[in-house]
């Protein structure tokens, strides 16, 4: 082994024993006396210590050592386990961090200076706690302390384990621990009822039940190898179905009987081969209870900290996506959403703010709900933020719903915080983590009360590995894009007496609804064969990139496909408009368009980011954007109604034989999904207090059903209507209230006074009945 | 260049060029390609090799010699480069060669142009020259230090 191997091996175990010295410096604050943690400290750090030194690696050894030497006092019971110790040995942890980073990137320990730090060790070696700086309350020993009554402390319950006990709170025998309330069900097991001598067995209980070692059932395996095995594996795939294929033309019973054995064998080392790459997500979520602690100190408040499903798995990479998203959230939530502890008795809650963290598996999503009980979101004061920051118009904020409001926090630009601290506040937040959660097909949602709290939820795929894209065909080669960039497709029938596409000084653009939409044509940016002429329908992939809409020009449309996306070669790196390539189901390649890139190239904004509202983008803020277009629809009883198109995700019609009753639900599959469907005129029906007969129902039942599929902050909901009739600008003529519900205000469309309707009202009536 | 040394050999038109044997993965009968635009005229394309995506050079053009008729086929040599597996578009292949060091000589100086760096010498056989090119800096873009 070469001293590089050995020098990578010792970087990799390190970088695993820091993770855990973490979490176990964490466990020992909380139960200062559990020796088997503070044993597995000590082998840690003895163990960097002893390798330190055999590489010559001078300051690494010198930290390590002061930090053993402070341990063993501990371990002797010299030393009680207090805050600033642990402190103290968290910044070890740090300290290593870096000179690893630096090792790793450098190859020497590079010149940070931790003669402060190996300082501060050695007083609290020699001193104990005493003349400590720490603004942490000291644990108090207790009035018995002895070696044998070394209570542990209970102090906030571990959040990683769910202790419950039926015993009372511990607070009768320890008047001296920390003031936070907390729930008794998860308090630690209450040693102080039991005698002395069951005592001392606690801390290894307690400790059993939390470090099942892994060490000894697995094994570190480098991911590129994994990468090759989900490539061959797809190969493997590829294989077998061409023999599957060719055994239909066979009879040979014994052959057959192979090839099902083939299929069967290849189907679950697929599955299992998949499986390599799911870790569970506590690999991110162990780094929390470390940020909640360090940062709810930093700010002065009292946080208890709860996780629930670490143990949910999914794709590695992903993982590494949404690191940062949900630290930016649990930091927003500590330093914004929970109020200080005067502040939260004031307004009669505990102390301490709650936060929980709960990851699980729903309908091949991961869903990451984070929740605080603190101050929630003033809907009010968002309002007017945004409209101080000039993010939406003062007439566009006043018809928004509380759910709209809500979602403007996602604006770049946006930030309510009074004053910027260390942490956040400075409105670069929410957007940010929204697109990058967006980027690897998830969406994010938010609920929050004023005063309650909020819940932030996040649903992630499970694997990156498959996207699905749509193909297009460009001067006869295939292109993928991306869907999570698609907002829609126009198919323009050439009409020579009205050219679809309109000159603007030489740049081709189209009007969408109204809205000019800037063109790109994909053969001319990538230099190809034009082949669009005047005579040709045009085909307009609208694309959304960094919240602006253009339209790519295309040759053709071929259909939507799960791809699987590899990266270009270091050949081909210097081209940004591909995204990397992807072998398409007949073993061809297929660049994948890169959606950003591309409209850079083509200069579709200009290099600042533009903070105001983008005109047509179909997200909820949109819908009361100036120039909306409107979709009419009237009811079977009659009378004109509409909705904002921006909510509208697709039109339907489905056969009446395909609806199904689910309770008192109408439903009907709709891709693979159950989508629930509402009867607009006997939703509004039910919102009046006095609903008008109706007469014939009967002729209602024609043989389909128009439905509008409404997505809007919510799942998608069918809407079944009578007949659509039109889309149609919104017309700026006066709009007049109205007082019936379920309908937001009429205004004359088309000669017709029409109603539109507000969906909201009607899925919240229809909800609760 | 010590001992004796293996090489894969092929033409190009009528010159005869090898590269190291160990380098060699795979040699790959014409494959359809998909093209990459506003790629380096010497990328030809992407193939699909067993589910591995695998940049195809033109060596024609790498070497800056005229192109290949139209209809002509090329053949993939596909080596191994530090960024994976890369494939070489050559007129014909020809066989593994071995030879010895003491025919080596490096190229003349009268040898000049960008192509020049690419050639790390010839070897000196009885009906012929063979070529020894580099084959890091052959699948490099022109102008671009290889790995």
């Amino acid at each position: 082994m070469s001293s590089n191997e050995i020098l990578r091996e010792f970087l990799l175990e390190t970088h695993e024993n820091l993770a855990l010295l973490d979490a176990d410096l964490l466990t020992l604050e909380q139960h200062p006396t559990e020796k088997h943690t503070l044993a597995q400290v000590f082998r840690t750090l003895h163990s960097v210590k002893g390798t330190a030194g055999f590489m010559g690696l001078v300051k690494l050894q010198a930290v390590a050592h002061a930090s053993e030497s402070l341990l063993s006092r501990l371990r002797g019971g010299e030393l009680q386990f207090s805050p600033s110790i642990a402190t103290a040995l968290l910044q070890v942890v740090d300290a290593i961090g870096e000179i690893l980073a630096q090792i790793e990137a450098s190859g020497d320990e590079g010149d940070g200076d931790y003669a402060p730090l190996t300082a501060e060790l050695e007083r609290l070696r020699d001193t104990g706690d005493h003349g400590t700086t720490s603004s942490l309350p000291p644990i108090s020993e207790f009035p018995t302390a002895s070696s044998v009554a070394q209570t542990p402390v209970p102090a906030e319950p571990d959040s990683t384990t769910n202790f419950s006990s039926p015993l009372p709170p511990i607070a009768v025998a320890a008047p001296v621990v920390p003031p936070a309330p907390r729930p008794p069900a998860s308090s630690p097991v209450a040693p102080v009822a039991a005698p002395p001598s069951t005592v001392e067995l606690t801390p290894e209980a307690v400790v059993e039940t939390h470090s099942p070692s892994l060490a000894d059932t697995s094994i570190r395996v480098d991911v590129n190898l994994l990468d090759n095995l989900m490539t061959l594996m797809g190969e493997l795939v590829l294989a077998r179905n061409q023999i599957l294929q060719y055994s239909l033309l066979h009879e040979d019973g014994d052959f057959l009987s192979t090839v099902q054995k083939l299929n069967l064998l290849t189907t679950q080392l697929q599955a299992s081969v998949m499986k390599t790459r799911m870790q569970p997500i506590g690999n991110v979520l162990g780094k929390f209870p470390r940020i909640v602690r360090d940062l709810a100190l930093a700010c002065g408040k009292q946080v208890h900290f709860e996780m629930e499903g670490q143990e949910t798995e999914l794709d590695k990479t992903l993982l590494e996506a949404i690191r940062d998203p949900l630290t930016h959230l649990v930091r927003n939530a500590v330093d914004h959403g929970i109020e200080p502890p005067d502040v939260r008795l004031a307004r009669g809650k505990s102390a301490a703010g709650r936060l929980r963290v709960l990851a699980s598996h729903e309908g091949g999503k991961v869903i990451v709900e984070i929740s605080d009980d603190g101050g929630g979101i003033d809907v009010a004061r968002v309002r007017d933020k945004a409209v101080q920051a000039n993010l939406v118009t003062p007439e566009a904020a006043s018809r928004m719903s509380r759910q709209e409001l809500l979602q403007l926090i996602f604006l770049p630009g946006f930030s309510t915080a009074e004053q910027v601290t260390q942490f956040s506040g400075r409105g670069v937040g929410m957007d940010v983590v929204r697109t990058r959660i967006e980027k690897i097909g998830g969406t994010i949602d938010l609920e929050s009360h004023a005063g309650q709290g909020t819940i932030l939820r996040a649903k992630i795929p499970l694997t990156l590995a498959i996207i699905p894209a749509l193909i297009i065909v460009s001067d006869g080669d295939r292109y993928a894009i991306p869907q999570v960039s698609l907002l829609e497709l126009v198919w323009l029938q050439s009409d020579p007496a009205k050219p679809a596409i309109e000159w603007l000084h030489g740049v081709p653009v189209y009007r969408l609804r109204g809205t000019l939409l800037p063109l790109v044509f994909l053969n001319e940016l990538l230099q190809l064969e034009a082949s669009t002429s005047a005579e040709q329908d045009v085909i307009i992939v609208v694309l959304q990139a960094d919240e602006r809409p253009f339209g790519l020009v295309v040759d053709g449309i071929r259909d939507t496909e799960e791809i699987v996306v590899k990266p270009l070669q270091k050949q081909l790196k210097g081209i940004p408009v591909f995204a990397g390539a992807a072998i398409m189901g007949d073993g061809r390649v297929a660049l994948v368009l890169e959606v950003l890139n591309l409209a850079q190239r083509a200069n579709v904004f200009s290099g600042t980011k533009s903070r105001a509202l983008p005109q047509q983008q179909r997200s909820p803020h949109a819908s009361t954007a100036e120039s909306e277009s409107l979709l009419l629809f009237a009811l079977d009883a009659g009378g004109q109604m509409a909705i904002p198109l921006s909510q509208v995700a697709r039109l339907e019609e489905f056969p009446r034989t395909q609806l199904e009753n689910l309770g008192r639900r109408q439903v009907v599959q709709y891709r693979g999904e159950l989508l629930p469907l509402i009867d607009v005129s006997r939703a509004i029906d039910r919102l009046q207090i006095d609903p008008p007969q109706r007469g014939d129902r009967s002729k209602r039942m024609g043989a389909t059903v128009p439905v509008i599929v409404y997505t809007h902050a919510t799942d998608p909901v069918g809407l079944m209507v009578g007949k659509l009739l039109n889309i149609v600008p919104e017309p700026s003529s006066a709009r007049s209230q109205t007082n019936r519900p379920g309908v937001l205000f009429t205004a004359v469309v088309q000669e017709k006074v029409t109603e539109i309707i507000d969906v909201p009202a009607l899925l919240a009536s229809s909800n609760h009945s | 260049m010590t001992a004796s040394h293996q090489f894969c050999t092929f033409y190009l038109g009528e010159q005869y060029f090898g590269i190291d044997v160990l380098r060699v993965q795979e040699i790959v009968r014409h494959q359809p390609m998909t093209r990459v635009p506003l790629a380096h005229p010497m990328i030809r394309g992407l193939l699909n090799l067993r589910g591995q995506i695998v940049t195809a050079i033109d060596l024609r053009c790498r070497l800056e010699l005229t192109p290949l008729a139209a209809d002509g086929e090329p053949v993939n040599i596909v080596v191994q480069t530090a960024d994976g597996a890369v494939s070489l578009l050559v007129d014909a292949i020809s066989d593994v060669l071995e030879v010895t060091a003491e025919r080596f000589e490096r190229p003349p100086e009268t040898l000049q142009g960008a192509t020049r760096d690419l050639i790390r010498g010839v070897y000196k056989l009885s009906d012929r020259l063979l070529i020894i090119l580099d084959t890091d800096l052959v699948v490099s873009l022109p102008g671009e230090a290889s790995l």
